[in-house]
């Protein structure tokens, strides 16, 4: 017997500002197929009702830095879905 | 100390920090909120973040900036309700001279603006309100979320009709 490999990877999700006004929320657990991305959590989020507000390309992080929507997703990864920046 | 605050900014405190004898140079920036946008007239605004992200990020650009050019800088960026005049980031960078006392400085702040998850939501003097999004012509989210002020309307109550 092999070691078995999760089939499931699930993370938290983050929206901020206008991004949780449109989904009506600023937290998400998500159950993603594995391998995932930050891609695939945001197709999950953009499935939500007013997710398809959700820009196809928006600012993403993982675990509080910057990343792409390439960027792979491991288990209770923090996956933060960033509205355009306009602080200072 | 945290480089997000609900309390006003103080300049002088963040001179303070970085001032000592071998600097020669120490550059400031305020920035402060102004009343009007895109040629409408601003009433307040409220800044809310990333926390835990925005702390890190003002980490790693003050970090940068302290290297690149032997600077020392101190940062305060603001969140929550803010009025017109308020200080919303304070910098205060130091170095032997003033070139890169003035470059440390320009630097967090370009930084700062580019990289710190912090959102800013207008509320204007009309009664409508809108997330500041740089990135659109004028300046405002396509998520903008009007919320206009209930006026009555002929057929209320009110009007007696």
């Amino acid at each position: 017997m092999g070691v078995s490999v999760p089939t499931t990877v699930c993370v938290r999700a983050l929206l901020f500002a206008s991004y949780a006004e449109v989904v009506g929320r600023g937290a998400v657990t998500l159950t993603l197929t594995a391998p995932a991305t930050v891609r695939s959590a945001l197709w999950e989020l953009r499935r939500l009702p007013g997710g398809e507000r959700l820009p196809e390309r928006p600012l993403v992080a993982v675990n509080h830095t910057h990343a792409a929507l390439d960027t792979p997703l491991s288990p209770n990864d923090e996956v933060a879905i960033l509205p355009p920046l306009a602080g200072g | 100390m945290p480089f997000l605050t609900t309390a006003p900014l103080d300049l002088s405190r963040l001179v303070a920090e970085v001032t000592a004898p071998a600097r020669g140079g120490i550059a400031c920036f305020l920035g402060v909120v102004r009343d009007h946008h895109g040629g409408r007239s601003v009433a307040s605004l409220e800044y809310s973040a990333y926390e835990p992200m925005a702390e890190i990020e003002c980490r790693r650009i003050v970090a940068e900036a302290r290297a690149r050019w032997h600077a020392e800088v101190a940062l305060e960026h603001r969140v929550g309700q803010l009025a017109i005049g308020d200080a919303a980031v304070a910098i205060a960078a130091a170095a032997p001279h003033r070139d890169a006392a003035f470059a440390a400085c320009r630097y967090v702040i370009e930084e700062v603006k580019r990289r710190v998850p912090i959102w800013k939501r207008e509320r204007f003097a009309d009664g409508t309100e809108g997330w500041v999004d740089p990135t659109q012509e004028g300046g405002w989210s396509d998520h903008r979320v009007d919320r206009v002020v209930p006026q009555p309307a002929p057929g209320d109550a009110e009007w007696g009709v």
